[in-house]
């Protein structure tokens, strides 16, 4: 079920191999999400439209790859790219704080706008990223999996 | 401290972290909801309320623990791909219920932990 666990590691040093390529990729995916706030910062009192655009793009991303990733050889890909960079990259709690924000400011309207666009928009970007993957990648439905 | 390093160096934690809790989490309990990423969601999301209710926090932790820390351990990604294959599988208000249980449940996280921020630094 769960995406962000890899296959069983008993071996230790694979565990802690995973632990970093997570660290590295979360790294990478929160310095993305970063630069991308400082070119395109949110003033206050309107819709936080990058952090929007980031969680939207992050979801559509992993609907691709996990439909595609699984059919690669490589079990450290999806620590690295699907828990590290597209975790570190997508962001639940500035979403929930910045729909505080609005709340707060009594932009009540935004606020909901937000709250239900975000999610709509989030798993819609899923489903398509999993529609595309599958019409790309070499395998198909296999992929997803019980985990 | 360079504020790249500091959201670096946040996130160097968080991810990991949120790697670690999930699997624990799921092993613990044994119900097929996604669990994990509920409690990381909800816990970055009470964090990052108390550091933005915390007005004495300066810009330095806001990049360490908010932008680095936080956003690596919170996933909107996950959660809705989680959602979409319970939903893919059938599942459908399973999923609905994650969706709007995460949502509603994770603002109620961030409010809690904006009143407590600007109770105790406010």
């Amino acid at each position: 079920m769960d995406p962000d666990l890899p296959d069983p590691t008993p071996n230790p040093t694979s565990t802690a191999l995973v632990l970093l390529l997570i660290a590295t990729g979360g790294i990478l995916g929160a310095l993305l999400r970063y630069q991308l706030g400082l070119w395109w910062p949110t003033p206050t009192g309107h819709l936080p439209w990058t952090t929007l655009t980031i969680n939207v793009t992050g979801c559509f991303t992993i609907g691709c790859f996990m439909v595609t990733i699984g059919a690669v050889p490589r079990p450290l890909l999806r620590p690295f790219l699907v828990t590290g960079i597209l975790g570190g990259y997508t962001t639940f709690s500035t979403y929930t704080v910045d729909l505080v924000h609005l709340g707060r400011e009594g932009h009540w309207v935004m606020g909901i706008g937000y709250g239900l666009g975000t999610a709509a928009a989030a798993i819609a970007g899923v489903l398509l990223g999993m529609r595309l993957g599958r019409l790309l990648g070499p395998e198909s439905r296999a992929v997803v999996r019980q985990a | 401290m360079n504020s790249y390093l500091l959201v670096a160096v946040g996130a160097g934690a968080g991810a990991p972290l949120r790697f670690l809790i999930d699997r624990t989490v799921t092993r613990l309990v044994r119900h097929n909801l996604p669990w994990g990423t509920f409690s990381v969601n909800m816990v970055g999301s009470i964090i990052l309320g108390a550091l933005s209710g915390a007005l004495m926090a300066g810009p330095e932790l806001a990049l360490l623990i908010g932008t680095g820390f936080c956003g690596a351990l919170t996933t909107y990604s996950t959660f809705s791909y989680e959602s979409a294959v319970l939903w893919e599988r059938g599942r459908r208000s399973a999923a609905m219920m994650n969706i709007v249980g995460s949502v509603v449940v994770g603002l109620g996280a961030a409010v809690a932990g904006f009143a407590v921020g600007s109770a105790f630094w406010g």
